[in-house]
């Protein structure tokens, strides 16, 4: 598999500068970033095709919420394109990039980091710098929060729009789990002893691929590899403890391994009926939302691993051939607002943690903002701020591709 | 002057088919120029051959391909051998046609909501019966071997090839040589297995074909009943095809010339069982045996439709349950409290793709009727019935859907067209047609030829005796043939999926997008609208002509 993905990388790279010197560089610069009042009336009565992961209901209601808004005050038309991964719309525009379709795109506006930013980044595939000059941008105060502009170590450069902030968490159901294990090596030893009780997502779903990187994070003990691009020597070396892990906990998985949930929710459900007492969340707030839908059962608890957990900010991007980046950017710039932040924050809605600084606000817009933090559900400030760096985005695929050649067909 | 009806019809289904095959097998050989890939090689098959689980994944669908015609057909049969003309024949034939607008996917949720380890039967059982305080760690759905998706193929395709033999069995005329065979003291049910199967096999050949590709190449119950480490290979075609990593699109074609070739190798095993219980037949009527086997026989067939009716009821019924049910720990038999917010959290994002549902099946649907008509309608004045040749219409179904709408994005990523409304609409004409004929064509030629006559005598020309004396005359099955035309194309996946390319969803396509994500409820509230929409076109085709006619007694004889 490694010669495989090799070759194929190889072969991509020669095609991708073929494609590039062969069409004439086509991307509309007409448009005055630093003007915002003329961006607002270039953006009237357009249709922004947002393409977003589409798998969490809560996020796609907020959404239809965010659509009437724009609606009314901006006569934008949005379109939410649910995607079950954004993968998906990358290679959407590399093919538009392809035919040579280079102002017609089919995506306005797309919800990305890691990896799918890297590549269409290196590409230069997106437009801009636009983010920075975004009115409301300064509310996530750049300079002291240094994510805001570094999206898996690799700098933004306005590419891309804040849109929320991300980090992994463990729930487990208080029932049936009294003391739950605080890292990755004591998660192995007590699933020995309680076999069924835990499994996770298969990779390539992101939560599935984020709980490979919180391993062999905490297995190589941050090994500094993980902060550059990956190669085959290193993956090698730093991943070995990796495969010696999982290959001892799948057979104590929920099915003995046989089977994965193939997403975030699908795991919650797993929970939700009982069929497992521990679990893992990307939303630090997912256990408390589904105690109050009661798709989780109210004994549900939320914490972070004792050495901290992998934490990330995700973004919005503009497609290089983009038909309506003016309207695309009003959209990224009210989803930036006090107001959408503070109700995608809120828990009877989206339940996301917000990319603006709180602290940097006045009394009135921080009172806007539901502190979740009393709440016996979730896991503490304290906690929250053990936070551990995304390795460098090459790793992720790489991961996944390797996960999927040893356990995909066992 | 209609003659231009049969070639449209002809060009239409065969052109893309067939073009489409062959486009789609062009980059699995390296030729791709979209990609900047001009010359030819084999390295796309190279790569094929290492993914791990490979073979695993031919197999399955190898396995769901054989088995699920051939336990279908023989319960169909067994079935038709012991029940017909019994009261529970009576009330079969009635169900037969809502079972089969069940569509697939909503069908494959409710089972998978009826059948897995917390599922609404382990919950009814539970713990009273097997003392389970949680769920039992067994896997059922998503199962390695794909059991459990055999068994949801199985439980749509019996309807599917019920409808169709009934459809065949009155040109047999069954009842009369059954009473020969039993004046010559056999059994009723041994009686029909040996005069009438065999007669009647022929007759439903091409649509158990149509299943076995079916079977072995369907995506979206496999999504969702499917295995999954690995999946079979139809999912992991879809997958490559939709990796950002646009170089896997030739790992794609490779995979699905496998396909094609799988499902040619799944017909070509289906072939030889043919051979073989040809053998057996003629062995077994040689015998003369007249009454041996028959308790098992008739056993055997009773019970499966009540069986199979049972098991789509239970998966209604769970979808029902979960579609209102607020919070329901394990292992409550029933939802603590009832609710509607899943309806009302639904609402708003059910309209586009309701709307977008709505009018791909009405279009393709019309479209359809008008070209079936027009090229009925040649056939008859042309007096060259049956001109159109039967293994044409078959085409779409015989032909792996994934392959072929592979090749037609293929060529509008040659042209640089972009996926649209229309472009969905003609994906579903495809499928649409065929059914849309083979309901419709046996009515039509079979009407008699003399009102036609009479009102030509009287005058009238032939416009207008097709206006004012067939369409009339024909508007009950015309409506259900839109109904059956219209129930395909609402559980349509792959076309709306690959040639909407996600920018025009569907119910189907929105609600197969869910597995990935949703809770039970939302998906249950899905499904439910999905499995309601062929419901309601069936029901105004039974009830329009009603009131219609409902001053000519007479119209209700003709049907």
């Amino acid at each position: 598999m490694a010669q495989l993905k090799a070759s194929l990388l190889i072969f991509r790279i020669p095609l991708l500068l073929v494609i590039w010197f062969s069409t004439p560089l086509a991307t509309a610069q007409s448009l005055d970033v630093s003007d915002w009042s003329s961006i607002e009336q270039q953006a009237r009565g357009k249709t922004v095709y947002f393409n977003a992961w589409g798998g969490e209901p809560r996020i796609n209601s907020y959404l239809n919420w965010v659509a009437g808004v724009l609606d009314e005050r901006f006569d934008i038309n949005l379109q939410h394109v649910k995607v079950s991964d954004i993968a998906t719309a990358v290679s959407k525009i590399v093919a538009e990039r392809q035919a040579r379709n280079d102002s017609n795109g089919s995506i306005d506006l797309l919800w990305i980091n890691g990896e799918n930013f890297a590549s269409l980044k290196e590409n230069k595939l997106l437009f801009g710098p636009w983010a920075e000059k975004q009115p409301n941008f300064n509310l996530v105060n750049a300079d002291r929060f240094p994510e805001m502009r570094e999206d898996f170590t690799v700098a933004t450069d306005g590419l891309e729009s804040p849109w929320t902030r991300s980090q992994l968490v463990f729930y487990y159901d208080k029932q049936w789990l009294t003391e739950p294990p605080r890292t990755i090596e004591q998660i192995l030893n007590w699933s020995r002893e309680n076999p069924g009780e835990f499994t996770y997502p298969r990779p390539p779903a992101f939560l599935g691929s984020t709980f490979l990187k919180q391993a062999v994070l905490e297995l190589s003990n941050k090994d500094s590899a993980l902060y550059s691009p990956v190669t085959d020597e290193e993956f090698k070396r730093v991943t070995a403890a990796l495969w010696d892990y999982l290959d001892a906990l799948h057979p104590t998985l929920l099915r003995a391994g046989r089977y994965f949930p193939n997403s975030a929710a699908e795991l919650r459900r797993l929970m939700g009926d009982g069929e497992i007492s521990l679990a893992l969340a990307f939303n630090p707030n997912e256990a408390l939302l589904s105690v109050r839908t009661g798709e989780l059962p109210q004994s549900t608890r939320t914490y972070v691993l004792q050495d901290g957990t992998i934490g990330n900010v995700s973004f919005l991007a503009i497609p290089y051939n983009a038909q309506h980046k003016a309207a695309a950017m009003i959209t990224a710039n009210f989803l930036l607002s006090i107001e959408a932040q503070a109700r995608a924050s809120d828990p009877n809605y989206m339940g996301s943690t917000t990319v603006i600084s709180i602290e940097d606000l006045d009394e009135t817009a921080r009172g806007q903002f539901d502190p979740l933090s009393s709440e016996l559900t979730t896991a503490s400030p304290e906690e929250l701020s053990r936070k551990l760096q995304e390795p460098h985005p090459s790793w992720t695929p790489a991961l996944e591709r390797a996960w999927i050649q040893r356990y995909s067909a066992r | 002057m209609l003659r231009w009806a049969s070639y449209s019809l002809i060009l239409l289904l065969a052109a893309p088919i067939l073009l489409g095959t062959f486009i789609a097998s062009l980059p699995a050989f390296g030729y791709f120029p979209p990609l900047g890939s001009t010359e030819f090689s084999l390295d796309p098959w190279r790569d094929l051959f290492e993914v791990p689980g490979l073979t695993r994944s031919v197999l399955i669908s190898l396995i769901s391909g054989v088995l699920t015609p051939l336990i279908a057909l023989t319960l169909v049969f067994l079935y038709l051998a012991s029940a017909t003309g019994s009261k529970l024949d009576l009330w079969i034939r009635r169900l037969v046609s809502p079972l089969l607008a069940f569509p697939h996917a909503a069908a494959a949720f409710g089972l998978a909501f009826l059948i897995a380890p917390s599922g609404l039967l382990s919950r009814i059982l539970s713990p009273g019966l097997t003392g389970w305080e949680r769920p039992p760690d067994l896997l059922i759905v998503n199962d390695t071997w794909g059991f459990s998706l055999l068994f949801g193929l199985i439980v749509k395709e019996v309807p599917f090839l019920l409808l169709m033999s009934l459809s065949a069995l009155p040109q047999l005329k069954p009842r009369q040589r059954v009473e020969v065979a039993r004046t010559l003291g056999y059994r009723p049910t041994i009686a029909w297995l040996k005069v009438i199967a065999p007669s009647l096999y022929p007759l439903v050949r091409l649509p158990v074909i149509a299943v076995i590709v079916f079977a072995s190449a369907t995506v979206d119950v496999a999504l969702i009943l499917g295995p999954t480490l690995p999946p079979t290979l139809s999912v992991r075609i879809l997958t490559w095809f939709n990796d950002p990593d646009l170089n896997l699109r030739f790992l794609a074609a490779a995979g699905a010339l496998l396909q094609l070739g799988t499902s040619m190798l799944a017909i070509a095993i289906w072939l030889a069982l043919e051979k073989l219980c040809a053998a057996l037949w003629r062995f077994w009527l040689a015998t003369g045996n007249r009454d041996s086997g028959e308790r098992l026989a008739f056993t055997v067939g009773r019970s499966a439709m009540p069986i199979v009716l049972m098991v789509v009821a239970g998966s209604l019924l769970a979808l029902l349950t979960n579609a209102f049910a607020g919070p329901w720990r394990f292992p409550s038999a029933l939802p603590s409290a009832w609710t509607i917010q899943h309806w009302l959290n639904s609402m708003q994002d059910l309209s586009t793709p309701l709307f977008n549902t709505l009018v791909i099946s009405v279009l393709a649907t019309l479209l359809a009727l008008l070209l079936v008509i027009a090229t009925l309608e040649s056939e008859r004045q042309s007096g060259n019935q049956k001109s159109t040749a039967m293994w044409l219409l078959y085409l779409p179904l015989l032909v792996p859907q994934l392959v072929f709408l592979f090749g037609i994005i293929v060529m509008t990523e040659f042209v640089g067209w972009q996926a649209n409304l229309s472009l969905v609409i003609f994906g579903h004409l495809l499928f649409v047609l065929p059914y849309v004929f083979l309901s419709l064509s046996e009515a039509y030629r079979q009407l008699d030829p003399r009102w036609s006559q009479v009102a030509s005598t009287l005058g009238a020309s032939q416009l207008r005796t097709f206006w004012r004396i067939r369409i009339p005359l024909l508007l009950a099955p015309c409506l259900t043939a839109v109904a059956i035309g219209m129930a395909i194309s609402i559980s349509l996946f792959l076309p709306t999926q690959l040639l909407g390319a996600g920018r025009v969803t569907t119910i189907t396509s929105e609600a197969i997008a869910l597995t990935s994500g949703a809770s039970r409820n939302l998906i249950s509230v899905w499904a439910i609208v999905q499995l309601s929409l062929p419901m309601l076109g069936f029901m105004a085709a039974l009830f329009i002509p009603k009131f219609v006619w409902h001053n000519r007694s007479g119209m209700f004889e003709t049907r």
